[in-house]
């Protein structure tokens, strides 16, 4: 087949279990189940959509061996942007949240293009957008005055007794169910940019151009504009995000919406996951989250940090053992047994 | 506007003056980093947490809770310790993916960055915790110095010329310096190469150990401590050009004396960003670091 009739091949091709498992997931909340443990579960599936979100946002260029650690700082500005335009100017989040995720397309593109302009490629890259991070958070930390620092940032709240239309301009629900449509919806809305980039030229482009890039470039591939508008999207959703995690968890530190640990967090989820598959990033998400949960909650607050040791072991093993994370791992086992 | 400046002076030439001695921290820090980088080719991301276990077992080694060795002692006890430690790092971790993309092996580091964090968290809690020796201060012309500052500034500058004599005038060294020229060759020529990694995972590894010694007599250590110096060390040997112990070493300067300034004008945090944006605008002028070859 050629490149363009590859191209032109967009006809949408769901796998099958895509419509009862969506069809489950958009009933659950109409249950009206009640209950801590259910009203924990459904926090926790929130949870995992959004990062799912954030993780698919790397993973759109992370998938063309562009490894940036710089997402902390993305998701870090969508996050504080959102809450700090609200709580100092009272902008509502419908206008703070494209203007912070416009904010970090804008920081992408300052700091990529350079990167892509001289080649910077490989460790130099990761290493370049993790200075990025580092920027970030320390412009946080030395705002504390006005952002609260490294001790967190709340929004301020619309209180108990707001009304409908306040809480629609806050964008501040005290009923879960709304951000659980919001995170399905937006969750969904990145899978769809996974698959359109999927489906589209750019993509060939830019496995060109992880494979070689002078060949690609000169094979006549645009080299910095390809990777800029790759990087920038991804910026962008990130951003988003991280303003989404703002509104859900209504507080935010340097350390859970950004900074080096975020920017490995992200990386490790999708890995862990698999990187070249839409649903990679989605079942990275799941595994890293209920594995951190249910480690938690199996050993308690008696022994701290034993969760997170071992959690610390199995990526490690995870990366050496699985390097295709595991739906690659999964879909090379079914495809090795469909030809065998 | 001038008659302020001159006032500040005394205390801007102090400032300058402690950044230099902050820089001998940073670039002792940057040593063992560089030098696995320039010859096994992978960066650990996890350094600054070796760094912070050879703290804790200093820590632990020397004060009163723990077994009140002698701070020499202890000190020569934790070298070995983070050198063991480089060594299971790279047989354990590195060994096994030396032929997988390099970003898997960043990543694996990574994720022994979680794993020490925790099993410091797991082990000592998270409590501050600081060996109870605070050297004196050094008064000179008006200008105060920490005796601790000027020994790391000095230490750094023997493990500079100490390693230099070990890579240029020992077999082994020159082995190292061989191989990371040409892997492929050396190889060929019948090295192990897998040694020679082994070998100088245990040299970065003691130098990460030697960095925990000067730190621990300045700052308090809890497992979250590598986060504060981790990414200013990995700056530094970008800006060096990742492999380039000397351009690390005046990299680690520069970096210092930003911080140190941009410290003295504002707060600590925007001497760090100073740093870190100079260092993004750096790698765009020069990708390949301050005394980096065009590849």
């Amino acid at each position: 087949m050629s490149l363009a009739a590859i191209a032109l091949d967009r006809r949408p091709s769901l796998p099958l279990y895509v419509y009862p498992v969506g069809l489950v997931m958009l009933l659950v909340p109409g249950l009206n189940l009640t209950g801590d443990w259910f009203s924990y579960l459904f926090h926790i599936t929130i949870i995992i959509l959004i990062w799912s979100f954030a993780y698919t946002s790397w993973s759109l260029m992370g998938r063309f061996g562009l490894v940036s650690l710089g997402h902390g700082a993305f998701m870090a500005v969508g996050a504080y942007g959102t809450a700090l335009m609200w709580n100092y100017l009272g902008l509502t989040p419908w206008l703070a949240v494209p203007i912070s995720v416009a904010a970090a397309g804008l920081l992408a593109l300052v700091v990529g293009y350079p990167c892509f302009r001289y080649r910077i490629v490989g460790h130099y890259f990761a290493l370049v957008t993790l200075a990025l991070t580092e920027v970030v958070r320390q412009v946080i930390n030395a705002t504390r005055d006005h952002t609260g620092g490294s001790l967190g940032y709340t929004p301020n709240p619309v209180g108990d007794t707001a009304t409908l239309m306040e809480r629609l301009v806050a964008l501040q629900f005290s009923d879960r169910t709304v951000f659980y449509y919001a995170a399905l919806v937006i969750w969904a809305f990145g899978l769809y940019i996974w698959w359109r980039v999927d489906k589209s030229m750019d993509r060939y482009a830019m496995d060109a151009i992880s494979e070689d890039e002078d060949a690609a470039a000169s094979a006549g591939v645009w080299v910095t504009r390809e990777k800029l508008k790759i990087t920038v999207t991804s910026a962008m959703l990130t951003a988003f995000a991280g303003a989404l995690y703002t509104q859900y968890q209504q507080f935010i530190a340097p350390d859970t919406v950004g900074g080096i640990t975020i920017s490995l967090q992200i990386v490790f989820a999708v890995v862990a996951g698999g990187i070249y598959v839409i649903m990679g990033p989605t079942v990275g998400a799941i595994i890293t989250i209920v594995l951190t949960e249910s480690l938690r909650i199996a050993i308690g607050v008696s022994m701290v940090g034993l969760d997170t040791t071992i959690y610390g072991v199995l990526l490690v093993l995870f990366i050496i053992f699985l390097p295709k994370g595991i739906t690659g791992a999964f879909l090379d086992w079914r495809s090795r047994r469909r030809d065998g | 506007m001038l008659e302020t400046f001159i006032d500040d002076l005394p205390f801007l030439v102090e400032a300058l003056i402690n950044g230099l001695l902050f820089g001998g921290v940073l670039a002792l820090l940057s040593l063992g980093l560089n030098l696995i980088f320039g010859v096994v080719d992978v960066v650990w991301i996890c350094y600054a947490e070796l760094v912070m276990f050879g703290m804790y077992a200093i820590f632990w080694l020397h004060a009163d809770a723990g077994l009140g060795m002698p701070l020499i002692l202890a000190s020569v006890l934790a070298v070995l310790f983070v050198a063991v430690l480089g060594l299971l790092v790279h047989v354990l971790v590195i060994s096994p993916i030396l032929g997988t993309p390099p970003i898997n092996q960043l990543l694996a580091t990574g994720g022994l960055l979680f794993f020490l964090q925790s099993l410091a968290t797991l082990l000592w809690g998270i409590e501050f915790k600081n060996i109870g020796l605070r050297l004196d201060v050094l008064t000179w012309m008006d200008m105060y110095f920490s005796y601790a500052r000027l020994l790391a500034f000095g230490v750094a500058l023997v493990g500079m010329i100490v390693l230099y004599l070990f890579l240029t005038r020992t077999f082994l060294g020159t082995a190292i310096r061989a191989i990371s020229q040409d892997r492929e060759i050396m190889t060929l020529m019948g090295v192990d190469a897998n040694r020679i990694y082994g070998v100088t995972s245990v040299v970065g590894g003691g130098l990460a150990g030697l960095a925990a010694c000067l730190l621990v007599l300045q700052y308090d250590v809890h497992p979250f401590v590598g986060l504060s110096f981790g990414p200013i060390t990995f700056v530094i040997c970008v800006l060096g050009g990742l492999g380039n112990m000397i351009g690390g070493f005046v990299a680690a300067f520069i970096l210092s004396e930003i911080i140190a300034v941009g410290g003295f004008y504002a707060e600590l945090e925007w001497g760090y960003v100073a740093a870190f944006v100079i260092f993004i605008v750096f790698m765009f002028i020069r990708p390949q670091g301050l005394f980096g070859s065009k590849s």
